[in-house]
């Protein structure tokens, strides 16, 4: 024997058999990787210091098989280095590999105790008698003619040194089931059931073309032509119930032969497999009607029919692991795998052991459950509408009971159907079963989510700035905020991000100034940017449906009106709800008569906006806190005035001077109530509110982050002109970062806005998503104004002395906590309009949220 | 901020010599976070004023507190009152600038020590939440002084938001200096109800010096101690029994905030007493506790020795923190330790390790739920979770009409989202068990009033099993 080479599974775990001294190790350095050789020896030393410790067996064994399986279950091979030579031995080792659905393999060295006796005799660490080595070989002996029945799928026994020296190589096969170089674009057609006239108008329908020939080179009497590039893929179930199963039959063994299509099989044709074979089984379930058909076959097709029912592979892995195909269905970790579990599974889904009132097996419901990147297609149980849960779709539409044959196009996820000629089977449970649910799979799924996506420590990845970490204590903050005060979670599609202010100014007297704004962007690279007037409410996000089927369709939320409007803490805004219907109303009113459902074409918006006035939704704060501290300050600082001018003529050194800094006191505590004043009115009904959008977020199909900020305000401008008495338009001026003139008409914008009691501007880049030099740009910088900035500093902020102490501020937390919120915002947008399932829309929403509770000036 | 003594006692000089304070000086003390300047606006033959002027400052106020807990640090905490108020600060401003004359001290004229005088005090501005002007008069005037007060108003532009928590406090009354400067130091920040600086200890000893020989006959006592030591329950049992030095000491109910406390209180151990005895019955060995709270039911639960585990869920971090101390967790012997397991988790979210369980505990927790949340309650409870036996409390809505004190529409608590009629909640737990496998009874907890029913209602669900 010259040059042989071995070929085994991707996946296995390589049990190595073989007496002490056989050399195991040796060839298991030879043939592969360093990592991927457990050895027990090792595994000894690792436990107890001492690799020929024979005490510690039992723990080195417990950490080997722990290794092992860890490995498998991260779909990495694995050779076992030990004797294995007694039948206990082995056993944990195939269970292993079972539970991990991938194959065991034993590959026995046998060689001569002599050979042993004399490589053991050099080493100094291996001082055992020869009867050990005795024992083992004689073990070994036993053991070989056993291992098939112990459940080796490949068994490789090399019985000389010399043949085990004459191995050259390893080959590692792929699974049958890998197809993940195989891209598609496919068609993937559900339960046939021997239903010939509508497969064959659904593959027309598709634009396939199917000939009639002569039967003949394994073509079965069909030529099959396929559109352009694209693959057929059958689900499985060709046969039983329907009228003509041979023809499904034919033309899709036809269609498998000449490579346009993929099939695997189903219980039904695993069934006529086993029929065929000569095994006893029932005629049920349609059967015997394919049995009827089938007489008229001659033996040579049924041959044929045996061969490709023999061949059908459980499951296909597409497109890199994009796809997975199976007639039943496939949890994420038998994926790619093999086993007789995996091929049971891909047969008939999960069962609870129990059946419901028709008679039937009580499914568990494995797909409510799936978390997997793949897109798993599959049939089997029939449903009236093929609906989407969890990135898993079942496409069995129950033709042969009077539905529909449908397929779904890959990647395009488009579905395609046609109807059931007629009834051909009456199924034992009605196919509108449940058809009074009202919600889809993913939003009744969706009503509740889990517990283990939100809590502990996340890392949560986005398109704009890659891992984004949420720790645990922020977590645990959120969790309370979120359950205890937010809104039903299927609205909270979005949080907005917190906004950094400007840099700290230079100049005297100012804390924030638009200066130091423009000269960020400037430093980062951005031309052009937007300046936009800062309205003094409360931020808001807007979601606003064309009606009450919008909101059940698309947010899965019944009995909720319209639309929501939140707080950025997805607070409800509104606590008086027919206030908030109302507003809702209004807003939805402005968008219809702005056409703007048609124009987006989209039922649903997210806007972006300021809720006015301050004082409607901050009541509280404004009672308890801004105005308590303007009485209390205005009434005591009269009384001091009084008594220091009183006292002033009594000619008392260092008085005037009091007087003085009292009486500033004094000035400070009137602008400081003339300053929240202006962000206050009182509020009667829904007139009384002013909203200002500025971003119009997402709309059906659409993030619109990709849009500059002047195409917002264009296309708000339009919905504001619907509303006037409601809606305010945001002056805004857009100038380049380089342009002197466009920035001192900024400048004395601002100063006026302020001056006159204005919050202040927001800049941002003229692109929504900008990125820099030095990554992502911080998405839009505050500049408050300087009396504004008393509600948030203090009323006496502004004194010289306390002014030089607060210019001391650093701003690097609070901006890359922005760019984080940010890029967790656009991610939650983008999510759900990808229509994700709303753990990964809410996974990002409370990410936005837990980061808030991160320790941050709030001044700030 | 600021403090206004007068007299019109003569020699007017007299009122300087007791403070130790020259009538033609500007002077100032260091305090912690500022200073208070005193001077004299007024020193005639006739009348002699003086002046105790806080200039507290603002930034260091915030700076140096530090972040105590997450609720102090928020945007609320730099726009603050205390510059502009009468408070702890004033209290010990008073004692740091007045210490000879509160003691009581005066060498050059130790007979002016005990002479009672007639003052007039005038302090801007004096906070005082939750009594207001009845509460000001309750502890001045027994005391002996005239009260003339003025209540600011919020704001003066937006008059629909009332009246504020401040006043011009006007007292006047002959007394002792050192007994009037005692009075303020302990009435002023017993009014404020806030304290600048952590209150341990110590503030028991300061209380019941300064409080000697007016406080221990003070009709609101109890009231100005439990003020004055921020209604820490332990220091202020402590504070009082001492005051009273061994004279029996009585439960008063006099105050209208005690009184519902106390209903509150029983209703609340009665329905834990009949949702202990509803488990127990049950025969559960496993129970888990949703929305344990602080962790009065776990502590009944653990008393059983029926119950082999004992899990407290709930959403707030700081109460299970609360409910981790109250049980002494730490301190429990292992056995014990084993039986009980603390860990958040919200009834919104479908929580594996809420599965298994013979029983669960849901007491007074789903009126604290939006409605539009409770389906979301339903499916993590009753279908996810699963327990066999799960023991349900919420407000009678019904019984409402009976508590004085609450308006019609009112809720019990300012964070229950409904409160449900005997009839409301019937149909929603008859729908739970319905949809869910269970079988349902329904309890009424406290005592049945005809017509309204009980305070409280329980539903007791039981899983329907095939055996």
């Amino acid at each position: 024997m010259n040059n042989t080479e071995i070929k085994i599974p991707e996946l296995s775990l390589v049990v190595l058999i073989g007496i002490s001294g056989s050399g195991k190790s040796s060839f298991a350095k030879k043939h592969f990787k360093e990592t991927e050789v457990l050895s027990s020896d090792k595994c000894r030393g690792i436990v107890s210091d001492d690799d020929n410790n024979q005490a510690a067996t039992d723990d080195a064994f417990e950490l080997l098989h722990f290794i092992a399986s860890k490995r498998l279950k991260n779909g990495l091979l694995t050779v076992v280095d030990a004797t294995n030579v007694q039948p206990e031995a082995r056993k944990p080792l195939v269970q292993l590999a079972k539970n991990y659905h991938c194959l065991p393999v034993a590959i026995v060295l046998d060689v001569p105790e002599k050979v042993c006796e004399e490589r053991n005799a050099n080493r100094p660490d291996r001082n055992f008698g020869k009867h050990v080595t005795r024992h083992q070989r004689s073990q070994l002996r036993r053991s070989i003619k056993h291992l098939k029945s112990e459940g080796f799928r490949h068994i490789f026994v090399l019985d000389s040194v010399e043949e085990i020296e004459s191995i050259t190589g390893i080959k590692r096969e792929k699974l049958y089931n890998d197809k993940k170089d195989v891209k598609g674009p496919f068609d993937i057609i559900g339960d046939v059931h021997g239903c010939f006239t509508e497969l064959t108008e659904l593959l027309t329908k598709l634009g396939y073309t199917i000939n009639r020939t002569d039967e003949g080179q394994g073509n079965y009497g069909f030529n099959v032509e396929t559109p352009e590039g694209r693959k057929a893929i059958f689900l499985g179930d060709l046969v039983d119930r329907g009228p003509d199963s041979p023809s499904v039959l034919k033309l899709v063994m036809s269609m498998v032969n000449s490579g346009a299509a993929f099939c695997v099989p189903g219980n039904h044709d695993m069934k006529l497999q086993k029929y065929l074979n000569g095994k006893d089984v029932q005629l049920k379930h349609g059967l015997a009607l394919t049995v009827e058909q089938l007489k008229g076959e001659n033996a040579h097709f049924i041959n044929q029919l045996k061969d490709f029912l023999y061949g059908l592979v459980s499951h296909y892995v597409f497109d890199n692991g994009r796809l997975v195909v199976a007639h039943a269905g496939l949890k994420e970790e038998m994926q790619g795998r093999g086993s007789g579990a995996v091929r049971s599974f891909c047969m008939f889904g999960e069962t609870t052991g129990e059946t419901d009132e028709f008679g039937l097996p009580v499914r568990f419901n494995w797909a409510s459950e799936y978390r997997g990147k793949a897109m798993v297609v599959y049939g089997h149980t029939p449903v009236p509408e093929a609906q989407w849960l969890n990135r898993t779709i079942d496409i069995d539409t129950g033709c042969v009971f009077g539905g529909k044959l449908s397929a779904l196009r890959y990647p395009e996820e488009e579905l395609v159907s046609v109807e059931a000629k007629q009834v051909y089977a009456e199924p034992a449970r009605p196919l509108n079963w449940k058809a009074d649910v009202v919600l889809s799979h993913q939003h009744e799924h969706d009503d509740v989510l889990d517990i283990d996506d939100v809590i502990g420590k996340r890392i949560i990845s986005t398109r704009l700035r890659n891992n984004v970490t949420v720790r645990e204590e922020n977590s645990i903050a959120a969790l309370e905020v979120m359950s205890r005060f937010a809104l039903n979670p299927k609205w909270l599609i979005y949080l907005p991000p917190t906004m950094s202010p400007s840099e700290t100014s230079d100049l005297a007297g100012y804390l924030e100034h638009p200066i130091e704004a423009l000269k960020y962007f400037k430093s980062q690279g951005v031309e052009k940017v937007v300046c936009e007037e800062k309205h003094m409410g409360s931020r808001t996000i807007l979601i606003i449906c064309k009606n009450e089927e919008t909101v059940r369709t698309r947010f899965g939320i019944e009995n909720e009106g319209i639309g929501v409007c939140y707080t950025r803490t997805g607070r409800n805004f509104f606590a008086d709800s027919e206030l908030e219907t109302q507003f809702i109303d209004r807003v939805n009113k402005a968008l219809t008569n702005a056409n703007f459902w048609e124009k987006f074409n989209t039922d649903w918006v997210c806007l972006d906006a300021e809720l006015m006035p301050w004082s409607a939704k901050a009541q509280a704060l404004l009672k308890d806190q801004y105005a308590s501290v303007g009485s209390a300050a205005s009434a005591a600082l009269v009384n001091v005035v009084d008594v220091l001018n009183q006292t002033a003529n009594r000619k008392i050194e260092g008085i005037k001077e009091l007087l003085q800094m009292y009486s500033s006191k004094k000035e400070m505590i009137a602008d400081y109530t003339d300053a929240y004043r202006n962000y206050c009115w009182p509020v009667n009904g829904v007139d009384d509110y002013k909203l200002a959008p500025f971003h119009i977020l997402a709309t059906e199909g659409a993030v619109h982050t990709d849009k500059d900020h002047a195409w917002h305000m264009q296309e708000i401008s339009l919905i504001c002109e619907q509303d006037r008495q409601m809606f305010l338009v945001t002056p805004h001026k857009i100038i380049e970062v380089n342009d002197e003139a466009g920035i001192s008409e900024v400048v004395s914008w601002w100063t006026n806005l302020t001056e006159k009691g204005g919050e202040g501007m927001v800049i941002k880049p003229y692109d929504f998503v900008t990125t820099g030099k030095k990554g992502l740009v911080q998405p839009a910088i505050k500049c408050r104004g300087k009396e504004y900035l008393r509600i948030i500093y203090g009323p006496e902020y502004s004194a010289p002395e306390n002014m030089t102490r607060l210019k001391n501020r650093g701003l690097s937390g609070k901006r890359s906590l922005a760019l984080r919120e940010f890029a967790l915002g656009v991610e939650s947008l983008e999510r759900f309009v990808r229509k994700e399932p709303l753990r990964k829309v809410h996974e990002c929403v409370f990410g936005v949220l837990a980061l808030e509770s991160e320790e941050i000036d709030p001044r700030l | 901020m600021l403090l206004k003594i007068s007299t019109t006692h003569t020699p007017t000089t007299d009122l300087s010599h007791l403070l130790h304070k020259h009538p033609e000086k500007l002077q100032a003390v260091e305090l912690s976070n500022g200073k208070a300047h005193v001077f004299y606006p007024e020193a005639t033959e006739a009348r002699c004023t003086v002046a105790l002027l806080l200039d507290i400052d603002p930034i260091g106020l915030v700076r140096n507190s530090g972040r105590n807990g997450d609720d102090s640090f928020s945007l609320g905490h730099y726009v603050n009152d205390r510059p502009y108020v009468a408070s702890s600060f004033m209290s010990v401003a008073i004692s740091k600038t007045f210490s000879t004359a509160m003691n009581g001290t005066c060498n050059k004229h130790p007979e002016l020590v005990d002479r009672i005088m007639p003052f007039e005090v005038e302090i801007s501005v004096l906070p005082a939440p939750k009594g207001g002007e009845i509460l000001i008069r309750k502890l001045f005037e027994p005391l002996g002084y005239q009260v003339n007060l003025e209540r600011h108003e919020l704001d003066s532009k937006f008059t629909e938001w009332g009246m504020s928590k401040y006043f011009t406090l006007n007292i006047s009354g002959n007394f002792k200096l050192k007994d009037l400067l005692s009075h303020l130091y302990v009435l002023i920040p017993a009014l404020d109800n806030e304290k600048h600086y952590w209150v341990g200890q110590h503030e028991v000893e300061k209380l019941l010096e300064k409080g000697k020989g007016w406080l221990k006959d003070h009709p609101e006592k109890e009231q100005i101690t439990k003020r004055y030591l921020k209604g820490i329950g332990g220091l202020t049992r402590n504070a009082l029994s001492r005051l009273l030095e061994g004279d029996e000491m009585i439960e008063k109910e006099d105050s209208d905030e005690g009184q519902s406390d106390i209903v509150k209180e029983t209703l609340h151990y009665k329905r834990l007493k009949v949702v202990l005895d509803e488990l127990i019955s049950s025969d559960a060995k496993t129970i888990v506790d949703l929305g344990c709270g602080e962790g009065k039911l776990l502590r009944m639960l653990l008393r059983e020795k029926q119950f082999q585990k004992v899990l407290g869920v709930d959403v707030s971090f700081r109460e299970l923190e609360k409910a981790s101390d109250r049980l002494r967790v730490q301190e429990m012997a292992p056995k014990q330790k084993e039986r009980i397991e603390l860990m958040q988790g919200a009834l919104t979210y479908r929580d594996k390790r809420l599965q298994g369980f013979d029983a669960a505990a849901i007491v007074e927790v789903i009126e604290h739920l939006d409605p539009n949340r409770l389906k979301a309650f339903e499916r993590v409870v009753f279908e996810f979770a699963q327990p066999k036996t799960v023991v349900l409390t919420t407000p009678n809505r019904e019984y409402n009409d009976l508590f004085e004190n609450m308006e019609a529409g009112q809720m019990r608590h300012a964070d229950h989202r409904f409160e449900w009629t005997r009839n409301e909640f019937e149909s929603w737990a008859n729908q739970v068990a319905e949809r869910n496998g269970y079988k349902v009874l329904l309890r009424p907890i406290g005592d049945v009033v005809e017509k309204v029913g009980a305070p409280s209602q329980m539903a007791v669900f039981n899983l329907i099993t095939n055996e």
